[in-house]
């Protein structure tokens, strides 16, 4: 049993099949990639996991419990957390702040009306949260204002708002989406580093197969909304059907 | 202090001091001079100032925090004019149970607007505000005449059955407003030199309140509720996905808005104990998100100046009239002094709608953080200025709010 | 059933009047993407042309009239107006009479000046700010609009009466059948109800029918793309709005007679026709037209004494209950599009 179970998904747009019978198993501790063309119903999928889209039939079950039906809030506090394509944080705060927000979302649950305590006076958190900073080596934009800072340090601040909440299950859509070579490969690094140094189950939505190949345990290939083969990053290099629907494409 | 961080706890502090020593800050010409019309240190005007200041601080709450732009909030204030109005009608002249009133029934209608109103956002939960606000207005004028007195106003009368007092003073008058035998309408004339000070009982019992209205923004602002709600106006989408429901988060700031609204309204009828309708047309809520755009929405103290900047305009800018443009340009060659007062004519008397009218639009364009940035940038701007000692300089001159 | 029939001639004038004003405020929001709240103090300055147009033609010079004395036996003064002197007194009297259709030909190069210097002047600068920012430019524009208004007329009504043969009414009832006296209807009313019809009938023609309008509709569905193709729909955009100035002046200017003008007339109208384009559906032209006229027409019937009786006050608040339960229910209005603005 994966710690993520989809079973027989259909999801229809009108007339547009986006999924059809998906089946997908995300074993506890791994890395798993989904790959598949343009359109292949990636996107889909991963907003029928986070609660964005209810699926018309099949099942999604997270850690033994279901999460159709539930709103994106209450999937989060699960245990599932989200990174965006682009990187989505609250610009208006700064980098110390963006932090503070997931920590209280863990500690509070999803509302509690703390209006008279002052923020500065959470001394437990504040050092979690710079803690996680200087895992990702932002300690020194702790003070800056978000909206300001580089694509890449959004990325990671992103992360690290994710990563924060210690996650069960890390959700990557195309974490190096128009992003350059070297910040890619920095964003490779870094989610090796956060593999190696803790408990994390991530499942990666991704176009560049540099990236696919450099982390994934396990990979599935959708095309036209059904998963086409699972295998191991090795096999599915030289999977015949897969450099026919995609890499032979992308070749 | 006051479990305040330092930069605040030197706003709150500036604000007390503004707060109480308002009667001799607002009256800085000498009565006989020239310039006294000028003055605005009196009790009457004094009391608006700090009611709409605090009106204007909770609607910051709102509006500054979450980006929530309310077109309605007139209605609060209106309803808590009536709840007052009401409780001095039935229960007793003093002003501490009308206040406390008219700050549950706006709480209560707060919850309910709020709560079918924050189901969308933007430019819909503008117009969703308006259409209650109207709606209350409209039924305020028509059919809830029993209870709102339609046009005329709900007033205080010689029948009415006051449980706790009398309906009428032993001379057969109608009773005023007290806290405990302290009448609202008492005010003490203080000559010094030249000068007069005013120092009105209702004065000080609402800036007193405006201070503890202060104090509790500041609270609110620099709690993780009000980094949530920070966090609403800058990313909902976000938001949710860390787990957080928004929903009750910006309900709880729109009843604290609110019950702001309806404090201001309460403390609106202690003053001067009648009601009418005008107080929540829609245009009343207009004037209040002029407030706090034209001082800063978002700051602290922005809403503050913002109201105090309005009322004084609306009550002094309006009292110049050509007779008093031709004392000041009479140095003028004649020619030249009519030309010059026949184009301030249009901004000033009657027309000073005109005057806030532009000045709002111009904030809105080159300004958008109100007065306050204004100040900033021209801080700033000194700073550049000595560029030798600027460390220092850096050091010693704070940003003003925030 | 003459009562209901009454009803709804009687929604109709202000139905007319929110369609038109709707029609321009969903125009420049479709087109723009902009929310404008100055748009009820077009309609205003609308109905003040047809008051400037009057004046202009009873501007008037002093005449010694011989033929009257005053009780001390002087010849009496009296004002003639230029017209007189230039077409004849007969003619004369007839022009100043027919002041308010004519102010159609004097409101709309005034109206699209107005609307094309308030777009490069302003607007354009707001397209990319967020909606709130908006709706505080032009709802400050509005005050300063209103404000120049009430400097030069005055805070006091201005009647502005109706060419006389569209004075009083007439017997509507009698055409369909009914008793006489039952259904009166003044002329006026239905004269602006046709106007109305024309303009929208107008304004839609312009878009299906010529290549300027599929352009713009083409541009109200994306923006991007038809940028993209190398067409200049920022000037487009710019007689767009010209345009939903000229609809909104012209629906105020036929409505001087109905309502004498004042300067917080748009103001009181703004509210109501927010709320209409909003039930009709954020950027749908039909949409606007059906709500303005669905609403005016629901307003009359809770204005009847028998379901006033039954449900008190219902007349006050029935606009804005409809929009309510519609935002709640349906957010992007009867007729409005999937997806737009909905939130």
């Amino acid at each position: 049993m994966g710690i993520l179970e989809v079973k027989d998904v259909n999801k229809r747009f009108g007339g547009l099949k986006a999924l059809s019978e998906v089946n997908l198993s995300v074993a506890e501790n791994t890395v798993h990639a989904i790959i598949g063309p343009n359109g292949a119903g990636k996107s889909t999928l991963l907003n029928c996991l986070v609660g964005k889209l209810i699926p018309d039939t099949g099942s999604v079950m997270f850690d033994g419990q279901s999460v159709l039906g539930r709103k994106p809030f209450e999937i989060n506090q699960m245990g599932i957390s989200r990174v965006f394509q682009t990187p989505e944080i609250f610009g208006d705060l700064t980098v110390m702040e963006n932090m503070m927000i997931p920590l209280f979302a863990r500690r509070d649950g999803a509302y509690r009306l703390h209006a008279f305590r002052s923020v500065e006076s959470e001394a437990e958190l504040r050092s979690r949260a710079e803690a996680m900073l200087e895992d990702v080596k932002m300690l020194d934009k702790r003070h800056m204002h978000s909206a300001s800072m580089s694509r890449g340090d959004k990325r990671r601040l992103e992360m690290a708002m994710c990563l924060v909440q210690e996650p069960r299950l890390l959700l990557l859509d195309e974490p190096t989406a128009g992003m350059a070579r070297a910040d890619t490969n920095n964003t490779i690094d870094l989610l090796k580093e956060i593999k190696e140094k803790r408990d994390i189950t991530m499942a990666i939505i991704e176009h560049d197969m540099h990236v696919v190949f450099s982390l994934a345990d396990r990979i599935t290939v959708l095309a036209q909304g059904t998963p086409l083969v699972e295998d191991s990053p090795e096999n599915i290099k030289g999977h015949p059907k897969v450099r026919e629907a995609y890499l032979g494409e992308a070749a | 202090m006051f479990g305040l961080g330092k930069k605040d706890t030197t706003v709150f502090v500036v604000v007390i001091i503004l707060a109480l020593c308002a009667p001799f800050i607002l009256n800085p010409f000498p009565t006989g001079s020239s310039l006294a019309q000028f003055n605005a240190g009196y009790p009457d005007l004094m009391q608006r100032f700090v009611i709409f200041g605090i009106f204007a601080i909770g609607f910051n709450l709102l509006f500054g925090l979450t980006g929530y732009l309310s077109f309605g909030h007139a209605a609060f204030l209106g309803m808590g004019s009536y709840a007052a109005v009401w409780m001095f009608k039935l229960l007793s002249m003093n002003v501490i149970p009308a206040i406390v009133l008219s700050m549950i029934v706006a709480g209560l209608f707060a919850v309910m607007i709020g709560y079918v109103s924050l189901r969308r956002s933007g430019i819909y939960f503008s117009i969703l505000t308006l259409a209650f606000a109207q709606m209350s207005y409209n039924l305020a004028y028509s059919v809830l005449t029993p209870i709102t007195n339609g046009e005329t106003g709900l007033q205080i009368t010689l029948d009415d059955p006051r449980i706790l007092g009398a309906s009428a003073t032993a001379d057969g008058g109608i009773p005023v407003t007290n806290l405990f035998g302290l009448e609202m309408r008492h005010f003490t004339t203080v000559d010094v030199a030249g000068w007069s000070f005013n120092f009105s009982v209702g004065y000080y019992l609402c800036a007193v309140i405006m201070i503890l209205a202060f104090y509790v923004a500041i609270r609110i602002f620099r709690s993780p509720f009000g980094m949530m709600l920070r966090a609403i106006k800058s990313n909902q989408q976000r938001l949710y996905y860390t787990g957080l429901n928004a929903r009750p988060y910006t309900l709880a700031v729109f009843v604290i808005s609110g019950m702001y609204a309806g404090l201001a309204g309460g403390l609106m009828a202690s003053m001067d104990p009648l009601a009418g309708p005008e107080r929540m047309q829609w245009t009343a809520s207009g004037e209040v998100v002029l407030m706090t755009i034209l001082g800063g929405a978002g700051t602290l103290i922005g809403p503050v100046l913002g109201a105090g900047f309005i009322k004084y305009f609306e009550n002094i800018f309006s009292k110049i009239n050509d007779g008093v443009l031709h004392g000041w340009f009479a140095f003028l060659p004649d020619g030249l002094e009519n030309f010059v007062i026949a184009i301030l004519h249009p901004f000033v008397g009657k027309g000073w709608h005109l005057t806030l009218g532009l000045m709002f639009m111009l904030v809105v364009i080159f300004l958008p953080g109100g007065l306050v940035e204004g100040g900033q940038r021209i801080s700033k701007a000194l700073k550049r200025n000595k560029p030798e000692d600027s460390g220092a300089a850096r050091k010693a001159n704070h940003e003003p709010a925030e | 059933m003459d009562a209901i029939i009454l009803q709804i001639l009687n929604g109709l004038d202000k139905g007319s009047a929110y369609a038109l004003i709707a029609l321009g405020l969903t125009l420049i929001f479709g087109t723009l993407g902009v929310v404008n709240f100055a748009h009820g103090a077009l309609f205003m300055i609308g109905a003040f042309c047809a008051v400037t147009l009057n004046r202009i033609l009873t501007l008037s010079h002093q005449v010694v009239d011989e033929s009257r004395k005053d009780f001390l036996g002087n010849p009496l003064k009296v004002d003639v107006p230029y017209v007189n002197d230039w077409f004849g007194e007969a003619a004369g009297a007839t022009i100043i009479d027919w002041s308010v259709p004519l102010a159609i030909l004097f409101s709309i190069p005034v109206m699209i000046a107005i609307g094309v210097i308030m777009e490069r002047g302003l607007i354009k600068h707001f397209y990319r700010r967020p909606h709130a920012d908006q709706i505080l430019v032009t709802f400050g524009l509005a005050i300063v609009l209103q404000e120049i208004i009430k400097y030069f007329y005055g805070a006091n009504p201005i009647p502005t009466p109706a060419p006389d043969v569209f004075r009083g009414s007439f017997d509507f009832g009698v055409l369909l059948g009914f008793d006489p006296n039952v259904i009166i209807y003044p002329y006026w009313r239905l004269v602006y109800f046709g106007f109305a019809a024309l303009i929208v009938g107008a304004v839609f023609a312009f878009l299906q029918f010529t290549t300027f309008g599929m352009v713009v509709r083409a541009g109200m569905a994306d923006r991007e793309t038809v940028g993209l193709l190398g067409i200049n729909i920022d000037r487009r955009f710019t007689i767009m709005f010209g345009l939903a100035a000229a609809v909104a002046g012209l629906a105020g200017v036929m409505y001087a007679p109905i309502n004498s003008p004042n300067y917080h007339m748009g103001m009181d109208f703004l509210v109501l026709s927010f709320v209409v384009v909003v039930v009709g559906g954020m950027g749908s032209l039909p949409g606007a037209v059906l709500a303005g006229f669905v609403l005016g027409v629901l307003e009359s019937f809770a204005s009847m004494n028998e379901i006033k009786s039954i449900l008190p006050g219902i007349d006050q608040i029935i606009i804005y209950l409809v929009a309510i339960i519609i935002l709640l229910t349906r957010p992007r209005g009867l007729m409005g599009r999937k997806g737009v603005m909905e939130d």
